[in-house]
């Protein structure tokens, strides 16, 4: 593999992901005062974005298969559930997180 | 005095690199902070790094792209597309599509980010899916400079680790890690759930998920992202009016 290929492909990617990062700093960081309907939005957008990033991560489960969904759906059952009870981030992610490796390993 | 203020202003470049009991501290709350990241970034670094490996590449190249691209699931895209030999215009829209979601996570921080000085650009170059996430987690008087810095810092530095481990001794792990990637699923749930709570108005997390499972169902685990988050932008901005005054309402109360 020609090592000049793989560091402008590289150097490509790195540009690219940095545009889409910097982008709406340099279309609204000028401004002293942000518009209102951009300070509203910035407010409002985290909640749904969350939303959007747990189906981003569930996106290839398959519900025609039990060995495929059922562990992400106990997973993510057991981690809300707990979260909602506990409060505790760290506990409520450990567990989810080990619900979810001994259905995947042992399990299913 | 000129001469003092010479001598001073050398430490208080310096001050977030030294060792005091204030930036122990906030060390200590950004590594907490970021402890589910670094379940998820060592070990999806380190299937990256093995897989880098595995289509051939030399094992260096795992951790300048985590160091320069920092980005997950892309980098994964780029190693098949690399080993195609795909043409850097391919290379450049295939990765500001998949990382198109990216260009709504700044907005939430413009102006937050203003107080980081010369740390402003690592800030803006580092805003991932899980930085933005622990952020987002974060109460106001949490959001300082210091601390998000080092979390930011943090963060990146569990990816390169996971990489450069994966690239040079991937096959060596001792024990099954299968699924424990999943604990940046359950990051994102908890905040999710968090910022369910903190809102008056549940419009923004109900309309941030219906249309991403309706996009999903429609277009594809490929292709959602992008249609759900602007459809998502255009419901917030028509639905602003009740939203706001759910959100104002309850304050006054």
């Amino acid at each position: 593999m020609n090592d000049t290929y793989i560091l402008v492909a590289v150097l490509t990617v790195a540009l690219c992901t940095l545009a889409t990062r910097m982008t709406p700093f340099l279309l609204l960081g000028r401004k002293k005062e942000l518009p209102p309907p951009v300070r509203y939005l910035g407010s409002v957008l985290p909640p749904a974005i969350m939303a959007t990033l747990v189906v981003y991560c569930l996106k290839t489960i398959n519900f025609s298969e039990i060995s495929n969904f059922l562990p992400s759906l106990l997973g993510v059952t057991a981690t809300a559930a707990l979260h909602l009870w506990k409060k505790n981030t760290l506990l409520s992610i450990c567990c989810g997180t080990v619900v979810y490796m001994v259905l995947v390993q042992a399990v299913f | 005095m000129r001469l003092n203020e010479r001598q001073e202003s050398p430490q208080t470049i310096s001050v977030d690199f030294l060792i005091t009991k204030d930036t122990m501290k906030d060390w200590k709350t950004a590594f907490y902070k970021t402890i589910p990241v670094m379940c998820g970034y060592l070990f999806l670094g380190m299937a990256f790094g093995i897989l880098l490996q595995q289509a051939g590449f030399s094992p260096i190249w795992a951790a300048v792209s985590s160091l320069l691209v920092y980005a997950g699931s892309m980098q994964f895209v780029m190693i098949s597309l690399m080993s195609s030999g795909a043409s850097l215009p391919l290379i450049g829209a295939m990765t500001l599509l998949v990382n198109s979601r990216h260009l709504f996570y700044g907005l939430s921080f413009i102006e937050k980010f203003r107080e980081f000085g010369k740390k402003w650009f690592y800030m803006v170059f580092s805003l991932t899916d899980e930085t933005y996430s622990v952020f987002c987690g974060l109460s106001d008087t949490e959001k300082t400079p210091a601390l998000m810095f080092k979390i930011a810092l943090l963060d990146q530095s569990y990816w390169v680790l996971g990489s450069a481990i994966g690239a040079l001794a991937g096959a060596v792990i001792p024990f099954d890690t299968t699924g424990i990637d999943f604990a940046m699923t359950a990051l994102f749930v908890v905040i999710f759930i968090e910022q369910w709570q903190s809102f008056s108005s549940h419009l923004p997390a109900i309309i941030g998920l219906c249309s991403s499972v309706l996009f999903l169902a429609i277009l594809g685990a490929d292709q959602f992202i992008l249609p759900s988050l602007v459809t998502t932008v255009l419901l917030l901005m028509m639905l602003r009016d009740p939203i706001v005054r759910r959100e104002e309402g309850e304050r006054n109360e």
